[in-house]
């Protein structure tokens, strides 16, 4: 007979989903979707709106990366004004987004999913959480709230406000710094550093601990797609896209971001919210491809900064091309941390950032602009188009989480059968259903996002929607 | 110690109010002495439980389903804050109100599809016409402002819960702060 696993909500991600898991009728997984059920609209609301108004409001699409969306949606304004921004205006927002990273990265390694990788899969599900690692390893957990706090302290230094600031502007930045500011985002860089490189001495150790994790959390083979510099390099605002394939070889380089509806192409799952991007040239089928902290580190050439380049170097040692495990996005987490704290203690040494030159002023010149950066969970993609006064028309916005709507779905089957079967389920067992997702960690609240459909537990249904067994709530 | 049994929701939010409760930093800590965290986005639990004591909602009501889930809500709940203009006037959410729910999917479902253009209507919520503030389905008992409330603000209103005196929380934050 065949069944279905319910698992509703998925927690501890950002974000709302719901995973349905198929049994033939051996009882064998046959097939896992990934629900992602609420709506937004952004890209219809936006309609009418002038151009300036969308870094303010587009960030509030998610509050987890808001400066990243600020920056991208900035960039498509700059299009749309045809203005060269000023290089300190360049350097700045580069070294908000390295709070941002510092921050969000924190908050998907730390608050959601260290319970699992500390704590253990099957732990008490009612202390699985942040609060259970502070009780069980308490200065781990206070590491990771600090560094957290290191990057929201950071944003607010320089823009104001630690989630949803103005300082990020078409054409620029609004405010030059004061030394001041600089003094305040410099002090805490030391302890940063020393955070990041104590957890990742202590997660390389413990990766032997993960082995099972390592071998089944979406292991296969894709492409990889991220934005490189012009030395190839980690690049999160600027710069050109690249593709490789699952051996590492390059498929698309030097890709003007503006080309993006050339290579990329999205298709529409009845089942979900969520859209699902594919590399255009091979198709919905052929065509996954991944992104974020882990495709990045697979597709470029280096960081770009002395302590991250060595720890990439070992990175990609891990196996002989790419590393085809999601479950080392966690460790290319922290790797991407390093990188952050070593580039805003460049970017703060640059006389640069003292420049009063922070904004290029015009009135729009254009109908349309395209911004596509890397958000911390990979490449992000703003795009619209103005009337002569400057109000949008329409708007196109590929959210970073969707592009790994493919591979996701394939990892939840990889992690379903290999842990599952269907004579009884057990509440760890599905605990690894969703560590799969979180090492991807969607911001489902960026794709859209819901709230469970129903207020439910574990539900196994027969062929005919009738629940079978319950399992796990409370 | 007596916990207070807390939840948090998010319906129709950005998750910016979350972060800003998280923004406690180590505070949080402080506040988790005095709580159980019985439902949230942040632990594992997947059922909204009976007799929490304050639940703090983010985000508007956009769908069917967030309307089933903020009644039932109310109902095993004693105190209910809203938390963010999203879930105090529906503030974002609520800007896609002057256009038709058709128009709103087909923007991107069909126009901005490359292949398969179609509106999903297997297993997800159906949207409400409107997206619309929490107090117009159910009562609620505090209101806090702010896209989103300020940290201090949240953990001010918290101890005034809390500990059952002003502390003054609404002084520091305001719609659209
Ligand atoms: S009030 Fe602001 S921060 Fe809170 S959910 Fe709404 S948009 Fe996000």
């Amino acid at each position: 007979m065949e069944r279905t696993i319910v698992i509703d909500p998925v927690t501890r991600i950002e974000g709302h989903g719901r995973v349905s898991i198929f049994l033939d009728e051996n009882g064998d997984v046959c097939d896992a979707r990934l629900h992602v059920t609420q709506f937004r609209g952004f890209e219809k609301l936006c309609e009418g709106r002038p151009y300036y108004e969308m870094p303010s409001l587009t960030q509030r699409i998610c509050g987890i990366c808001p400066i990243i969306h600020s920056i991208a949606s900035a960039k498509a304004c700059d299009q749309i004004l045809g203005v060269r921004v000023p290089d300190p205006a360049v350097k700045l927002r580069r070294l908000i987004n390295c709070a941002q990273i510092i921050q969000s990265h924190a908050v998907s390694f730390f608050h959601l999913s260290l319970p699992d990788l500390i704590l253990g899969m099957d732990y008490d599900r009612t202390k699985r959480n942040l609060f259970g690692v502070v009780e069980r390893y308490p200065s781990i957990a206070r590491d990771g709230i600090r560094l957290r706090s290191i990057g929201q302290e950071t944003i607010k230094a320089l823009a104001g406000k630690r989630i949803h600031p103005a300082w990020v502007v078409p054409g620029g930045v609004n405010e030059p710094l004061d030394s001041e500011d600089i003094d305040q985002v410099m002090s805490p860089l030391p302890e940063a550093m020393t955070i990041v490189r104590r957890t990742l001495d202590w997660f390389k150790n413990s990766l032997e601990e993960h082995r099972e994790e390592i071998r089944f959390f979406a292991n296969f083979p894709s492409m990889f797609m991220g934005l490189v510099n012009d030395l190839g390099n980690l690049e999160f605002i600027d710069g050109k896209l690249r593709l490789i394939d699952y051996k590492g070889d390059i498929v698309a380089d030097s890709v003007q971001p503006e080309r993006y509806a050339d290579y990329i192409g999205e298709s529409v799952k009845p089942w979900s919210y969520l859209k699902a991007p594919y590399y255009k040239p091979l198709g919905p089928e052929e065509g996954m491809y991944r992104v974020g902290p882990a495709a990045r580190l697979n597709i470029v050439d280096g960081c770009g900064t002395p302590l991250a380049d060595q720890e990439w170097a070992e990175f990609r040692s891990l196996g002989r091309g790419p590393a085809l495990s999601s479950f080392y996005n966690h460790y290319a987490r922290l790797i991407e941390i390093l990188y952050a704290v070593e580039t805003m203690e460049m970017l703060l040494n640059d006389p640069d950032i003292r420049s009063p030159h922070v904004r290029a002023v015009a009135q729009p010149n254009y109908e349309e602009g395209i911004g596509v950066v890397e958000a911390p969970r990979g490449t992000l993609v703003h795009h619209y188009k103005v009337d002569e006064h400057g109000l949008v028309t329409w708007a196109n916005l590929i959210v970073a989480t969707g592009n790994n709507e493919l591979a996701m779905n394939r990892g939840i089957m990889q992690t379903a059968k290999r842990f599952l079967n269907g004579k009884d389920i057990s509440e760890g067992m599905l605990n690894r259903v969703e560590a799969v997702i979180r090492a991807f960690d969607p911001c489902l609240s960026c794709s859209t996002h819901q709230v469970g459909e129903t207020i439910t537990s574990i539900r196994l249904l027969g062929p005919d929607g009738e629940v079978l067994s319950e399992a796990g709530p409370s | 110690m007596n916990h207070t049994r807390v939840a948090t929701v998010w319906l129709d939010g950005c998750s910016g109010c979350h972060m800003s409760l998280l923004d406690l930093d180590e505070r949080v800590l402080d506040l988790a002495d005095r709580i159980e965290l019985v439902y949230s986005p942040l632990v594992d639990s997947k059922e909204f439980p009976e007799d929490v004591s304050i639940t703090l909602v983010e985000g508007a009501v956009s769908t069917s389903d967030d309307a089933e889930k903020i009644r039932l809500i109310r109902e095993r709940t004693t105190l209910l804050v809203s938390l963010g203009d999203c879930a105090v006037t529906a503030n974002i959410p609520a800007m896609r109100n002057r256009f038709s729910v058709e128009a709103v999917l087909e923007r991107a479902y069909v126009h901005n599809a490359a292949i398969g253009g179609q509106v999903p209507g297997i297993e997800v919520p159906r949207l409400l016409k409107r997206s619309r503030p929490v107090h117009e389905f159910v009562d609620v008992d505090r209101f806090l402002p702010g896209c989103p409330p300020p940290p201090e603000a949240i953990f001010n209103l918290m101890s005034e819960l809390l500990d059952g005196r002003p502390t003054g929380s609404s002084i520091i934050t305001r719609f659209g702060a």
